[in-house]
Order: C-alpha cells, then sequence, then structure tokens
C-alpha cells in the first residue's frame, strides 16, 4: 500500500467545472468534481485490485470511491456525522437509486438499516443521527481480486 | 420577548424566553433535589397510532406540546421513543390546535432535514415550544414541526434521493421523541463558529422557494428535550418488561435524569459503557470487533451482520428481516471504550413465521434483520455496526447519559450507556 496526494487538480477542474456530475460508474476524472463539491482533500491509496481516493471533508465526512484498473468509478463508501451528497456522488445511478430505496421502504413499516442487494446494485446503510456510514456499489464492475467488504 | 440571532448570514429573530443550553454551562444534577418531581413517563409497544398497521416492535409514548409560555396546549400520542436520534419532531396534521412559532427572519423561514439510516427523511420547520412529558418541562426549545412547505419543493440537499414520510401512514407515529446520548442533533458542525459550509440539517427558505443551508447556534438548534428539564436533565432510563415471548404489548417507563432522584441511581452491578466520537461502542460478534455498534430504541429490531443467516422474501410479509429455518441462539460481547464488557445471549426467529403466528401482537424479542453484508475489515471499513433495536430493550434497564451534562459522582463523563 502506498500512499500519495491527488495530483491533478487543476486539470481536472478545467474539464469538470463546478458541480460537475460524478461519480459512480463515471470515470476516475470525476472524482475531482466530488472533491470540490465536498471542499475536500483526497488521498490516493492503491489496494490489490483497485485504488481508493479517499475524499475528507471538513465537516468529518469521508467518501470512498472505488476506481478499477480499467480507470471506472465502481463503488462509493461514506461515513460520518452527516449524509453525502447522494446525486453528486452516485451520478447516473441516482435515479437508479431513488428508485430501490423507494420500493423497499414501501414494503414495511419501521426503521433500519438500509439493504438493497440487487444482482447489479448493492445499496447499504446504517448508524444513527450523527453517525452515518453507507456505501452504494456496481457488482458487475468490481474487478477480479476485489472483495466486496473492503468497498465501504 | 424578541431576540434576534445571527445564523447563515442573515438576522434571525426568536420568539422566546432565555435559551440557555445546559450543555454549554447551565443544567443541575446531583442528588440534591430538595422536592423530587413525577420523572416517570409511561410507555408502550402497542403497534403505533395508525389504524389498522402494526408497527413491530416500537415503542410509543404521549408528549404535550404547548405554545411557548402559555397553556396553549395539546398532548400528542404515538410518538416514537427514539434513543438512535436527538429532538422532538412532531407531525404538523397532530397538533392542528397549536400555532408554534417559526424560527425566521429576513423574509425566511428556518426548516430543519433529518435523514435516517433507511433512506427516509423528514422536512419541516423549526419552532419554539414548551415541552412536557411526566412533570417535566422543556421551555422553549426547537423542535421540528413536519409539513411540507407550501409553495416551493423540498430542497434536493435534504431530499438527496430518499423517501419522505412526511405523513402518520408512512412515518408509522405521530412524531419522534429523540432522547439519544447528545443535547442537540446537529451540533458544532452547524454552529456559525465552525466556519465550514452548512451541512444538509438547517435551511432558510424563502416564501419563493429559494433555500439555502443554513449555520445555526447550538441553542436554536433542534434539542433533546431532557437537557432543558430544569432538573433531571442529565440523561434518561429506558426500561421494558421482559417478555416470555412475542406478545401483544409491552409496557415500559422513559426515566429522566441519572442518579437524581432515588429511582433513578445506577446499579453498582450496571456496566458502564463509555461512547467514541460517533456515540458508538464495540460488539464483539462472530469474532469480529464490529466498532461502529449501537444501542437504538427506534430500530424496530436486532440488526447485524450475518450472512449465514437467510434473509426473509422481498415479496413476503417480512421484507429485510431474518428468516432462519429454526430460531438461532447467539451471543455477542458489549465493549465500551473503556474496556468495560459484558455479553449478551439473544435469539433471532424466522419473522415470517413471526408475523404469520401472531398477527396481531407488536412486541417481537426475537426479531432481527441484517445489518450490512460481508465481513468487518480492517481500516473500519464494511459491516462493522451492531444495532441493538427495541428487542434488547424487553427485560432490561438501560440508563443513556447525554454529551455535556453532569453525571453523578463516580461516574465518567458523558456520553455513555449503562445496563
Amino acid at each position: 500500500m502506498k500512499t500519495v496526494f491527488y495530483g491533478a487538480a487543476l486539470l481536472a477542474l478545467a474539464l469538470f467545472p463546478f458541480h460537475a456530475r460524478a461519480a459512480l460508474g463515471g470515470r476516475v476524472e470525476t472524482v475531482e468534481a466530488d472533491r470540490v463539491h465536498m471542499k475536500g482533500t483526497v488521498q490516493v491509496r492503491q489496494a490489490n485490485a483497485y485504488s481508493v481516493h479517499e475524499i475528507q471533508a471538513p465537516n468529518n465526512v469521508l467518501v470512498r470511491e472505488f476506481v478499477s484498473p480499467a480507470g471506472v468509478v465502481f463503488g462509493v463508501g461514506w461515513r460520518g456525522p452527516f449524509m453525502p451528497d447522494m446525486q453528486q456522488l452516485l451520478g447516473a445511478h441516482f435515479a437508479h437509486y431513488q428508485a430501490a430505496v423507494q420500493a423497499q421502504k414501501s414494503g414495511y413499516v419501521g426503521r433500519r438499516p438500509l439493504n438493497i442487494q440487487s444482482p447489479d446494485f448493492v445499496v447499504q446503510m446504517n448508524g444513527h443521527m450523527r453517525a452515518y456510514s453507507g456505501r452504494v456499489y456496481l457488482p458487475t464492475q468490481v474487478p477480479p481480486g476485489a472483495r466486496a467488504e473492503e468497498l465501504w | 420577548m424578541v431576540r434576534r440571532v445571527l445564523f447563515g448570514g442573515g438576522v434571525v429573530s426568536v420568539m422566546a424566553g432565555a435559551l440557555l443550553l445546559a450543555a454549554c454551562g447551565g443544567g443541575s444534577s446531583g442528588s440534591n433535589n430538595t422536592s423530587p418531581i413525577n420523572n416517570v413517563q409511561p410507555i408502550s409497544v402497542s403497534g403505533g397510532p395508525v389504524p389498522g398497521q402494526i408497527y413491530p416492535d416500537g415503542a410509543f409514548t404521549s408528549v404535550t406540546i404547548c405554545e411557548p409560555g402559555t397553556s396553549t396546549c395539546q398532548t400528542v400520542g404515538g410518538i416514537l421513543v427514539d434513543t438512535g436520534s436527538i429532538g422532538l419532531r412532531v407531525l404538523a396534521s397532530a397538533i392542528p390546535g397549536l400555532n408554534l412559532p417559526q424560527l425566521s427572519g429576513a423574509g425566511t423561514g428556518l426548516f430543519s432535514c433529518v435523514s435516517f439510516v433507511d433512506g427516509s427523511f423528514l422536512w419541516g420547520s423549526v419552532a419554539q415550544a414548551d415541552v412536557k412529558m411526566a412533570d417535566e418541562v422543556a421551555s422553549g426549545g426547537s423542535v421540528q414541526v413536519i409539513q411540507n412547505p407550501t409553495g416551493f419543493q423540498i430542497p434536493t440537499a435534504c431530499s438527496n434521493g430518499g423517501v419522505n414520510i412526511d405523513n402518520q401512514v408512512a412515518l408509522g407515529a405521530n412524531g419522534i421523541l429523540g432522547v439519544g446520548p447528545e443535547p442537540v442533533d446537529c451540533g458544532f458542525a452547524c454552529d456559525p463558529s465552525s466556519g465550514t459550509t452548512p451541512p444538509n440539517v438547517y435551511f432558510t427558505c424563502a416564501p419563493n422557494g429559494n433555500c439555502q443551508l443554513a449555520q445555526v447556534p447550538f441553542a436554536q438548534q433542534v434539542i433533546n428535550p431532557v437537557v432543558l428539564f430544569p432538573v433531571d436533565n442529565n440523561g434518561v432510563i429506558v426500561e421494558m418488561q421482559s417478555l416470555g415471548g412475542t406478545a401483544a404489548t409491552d409496557s415500559g417507563s422513559l426515566v429522566f435524569g441519572i442518579g437524581t432522584q432515588s429511582n433513578n441511581t445506577l446499579p453498582n452491578a450496571a456496566t458502564v459503557f463509555t461512547l467514541d466520537d460517533f456515540d458508538n461502542f464495540t460488539t464483539n460478534f462472530n469474532q469480529q470487533a464490529l466498532n461502529a455498534s449501537f444501542i437504538d430504541s427506534g430500530s424496530n429490531g436486532l440488526f447485524f451482520p450475518d450472512d449465514s443467516i437467510p434473509q426473509c422474501a422481498g415479496n413476503s410479509i417480512a421484507p429485510g428481516f431474518f428468516c432462519p429455518a429454526s430460531i438461532q441462539n447467539l451471543s455477542a460481547q458489549n465493549v465500551g471504550v473503556n474496556g468495560r464488557n459484558n455479553t449478551v445471549n439473544f435469539s433471532v426467529d424466522n419473522a415470517v413465521n413471526l408475523f404469520q403466528s401472531n398477527p396481531s401482537d407488536a412486541a417481537f424479542p426475537t426479531l432481527g434483520g441484517p445489518n450490512g453484508s460481508g465481513i468487518c475489515s480492517n481500516q473500519n471499513s464494511g459491516a462493522c455496526s451492531f444495532d441493538w433495536g427495541l428487542p434488547f430493550f424487553y427485560g432490561r434497564k438501560l440508563f443513556s447519559s447525554i454529551d455535556g451534562q453532569p453525571q453523578p459522582t463516580g461516574l465518567p463523563a458523558a456520553p455513555w450507556w449503562a445496563y
């Protein structure tokens, strides 16, 4: 494992101006749009089968974006005292998320951690007020060698 | 009296008496009360207030809400007792007789947004109210009045792709009483002194629907009513009767204060579990240290990661709960940040069978479900949370101390849980 500071901020800013939408399913370059949106700092860590772009926001929310060797964001995870901006993080998959949450919530009475596990889309959230954690990933795009439990 | 408070770059008028957060220096504690008052609020597991709908493992109480400083009050039943959130949130439709003053200023109103981990959210105005339970009175604190805005849309920063549960059927309750281990729902990150962009918790909205993220000082944030009580303000006890098995109902008490009266003393035999910065402790389960675990009366089951237990079918009457072929007798160990620990034996049964065999029951001690999947890996990543929901409360007396509030001599600084 090695840690390097993200170094393409200026280029990415030029390519993806403020409010550009990222990230799940998008190219690695979209991580920068999320960083700008969160006013955070980013560090990149290399895991065995993928890289982790870790964005730390000033309000203590931590977002991890998991990027395949092909340069595709195949998962995002987060934790912190607040929910991250899901539309920003999920990009093209935001509508999928909305529909899945709506479908699940209409099926029961009560309060519990979110758990959506379909063949091509996994969403899991847990925690409580002031301590949220969650992840969304695309199982069909998880690169060989990556373990799903690491994607959080 | 009108107070002017700066937030979000604007001037806000607050109709209220002196709002002094006990966490910021006021408050009283200790066992020196000269005239004890009734500090016991009954709670019940009764299926909730929605006709024809059973809310399994939900603990409900009633709260009297008043226009500040007046005797114009309304008592609202069907309020969910929730140690996993902070502050009173009530449906506007449940308090039709009240006109609670909304925090507002410069042509904008102040609104609150709360996100839940099931993907639901609540939007509503921030209003001042006196909140009464048992003989305790919380005067002039902020509450959330749940109501869709008229004339504009809820900002996407609040809805965030989630489901609006702004009505009794969707909420399963008339409101939520958040009595978790913090004094307010947001804290420093929303206070102007943080100097950061506010999170998606408070918004100011002009009548034309122009909403902005807002900073709100501690004293105006939606508040745990307990910290505003003149006495018995340092924590709560949630105590539920034990159950031999599934039951129509269960009863219990929400007791205010810890070590402030003869009825809320922490027993010597109790274990105190101090909490981390996220108000979590560790639960050792299946050879894993689940370090984001917590106790939450507002979760209607025991939710933990165990891929070996089958889940009920999505089209069953118990989607998302566990459905083992036979009852599972399990064990876990809770460990505080202070290292104090306690072993918990618990059971999880087949939720479809439970619901089918007991169609009119509301109390299920063996109701459980998944909380993430896979393992809890290193780097605090993965499925690392055991959510001890309401079944954990049956037959226990759970003490929850509130961050910043003075605790009895000999006990650690809050926040902590003890049982």
